[in-house]
């Protein structure tokens, strides 16, 4: 009996993803945004996980009853955190994570510098007599 | 000179990789705690005639703890949910989460029902709301209905003794 209503609330539930298409590219859109905190290296589309699948729902539900995207991530940020934000935000404690390549790219470029300068050939010493010989081949 | 620089950048990089490797992705800090805890009025799982609400336990310090029939860990955690609830320190409520009463009930039957009562989540709105990601988890709430705690996973006598018991006793003794 169980399985009938699930199954019947299934092809309800898309029954109404098909009524409109633009409110489902909307979904699919967020929910990419959104990490699954039950398999933590897929989106919210990608994964099937029961929760991926509830809060996809949730992201429809509040999508449809008017609620902005930005409305939609800041009620996912209060319950799982900035972990579900695949962007995450610029903050004091994430600091390290925007400016840290950057950072290393700049110690690269100048260690990189450095060898090159340092790795210049010294300007050849020759000793008398070779200067001598130099002057007699050139003459 | 140089070979001192190698032998830093190694050390460095092995002390790195020993922190973070060791660390639990799985354990996600909770945004909840020292926020008041969500609202829910739910039926009870064994009287759905009757509902329950968050509010009800207001003055009390009390655990949340969110279980179901189909969980494995669940019924590893089992034990250790029923030892504390057993020693008194804090009632235990239980959040029967996306299960069937059908199965839930039958499941208490079997393993002891360490709780003072459940409330009946089916669809997991209310996990949603209490950031439920990974069952069983468990909450510590104050007399203000604030969360302090979070658990993510299933309760070890170790986490039960070390962390549980001496915050229970500290928000039970703050008057």
């Amino acid at each position: 009996m169980a399985r009938i209503l699930a199954l019947l609330l299934f092809f309800a539930g898309g029954a109404v993803a098909a009524e409109d298409p633009s409110l489902e590219r909307r979904v699919t859109d967020l929910a990419n945004e959104l990490r699954c905190l039950v398999c933590q290296n897929q989106t919210i589309a990608d994964s099937n996980a029961p929760l991926a699948v509830d809060l996809r729902n949730q992201i429809r539900e509040q999508l449809a009853s008017g609620r902005s995207e930005r409305e939609i991530k800041d009620y996912m940020v209060a319950r799982y955190g900035d972990f579900v934000l695949y962007r995450p935000p610029l903050k004091a404690s994430t600091v390290a994570l925007w400016a840290g390549p950057f950072l290393l790219l700049l110690l690269g470029i100048w260690i990189f510098y450095r060898r090159v300068a340092r790795r210049r050939p010294p300007e050849p010493q020759l000793s008398e007599g070779e200067r001598e010989r130099a002057a007699k081949l050139l003459e | 000179m140089r070979i001192f620089w190698v032998i830093a950048v190694f050390v460095a990089l092995v002390g790195l990789l020993a922190v973070g490797l060791r660390l639990n992705p799985r354990e996600v800090p909770s945004p909840l705690v020292g926020k008041p805890a969500p609202h829910f009025e739910l039926p009870l799982l064994a009287a759905p005639e009757k509902t329950f609400s968050q509010k009800d336990m207001l003055g009390a310090v009390w655990i949340l703890n969110v279980w179901a029939s189909w969980c494995p860990p669940c019924l590893l955690e089992h034990p250790v949910v029923t030892a504390l609830a057993d020693s008194g320190i804090a009632p235990v409520i239980g959040l029967n989460y996306k299960d069937a009463r059908e199965n839930a009930l039958p499941w208490l039957r079997r393993n002891g029902d360490p709780y003072k009562l459940s409330v009946y989540d089916v669809e997991g709105r209310i996990g949603i709301d209490y950031g439920v990601y990974g069952v069983p988890e468990t909450y510590v709430i104050d007399r203000k209905g604030v969360i302090r705690y979070k658990h993510i996973g299933p309760l070890t006598p170790d986490i039960a003794q070390k962390k549980l018991q001496p915050l229970l006793k500290e928000l039970s003794g703050r008057g």
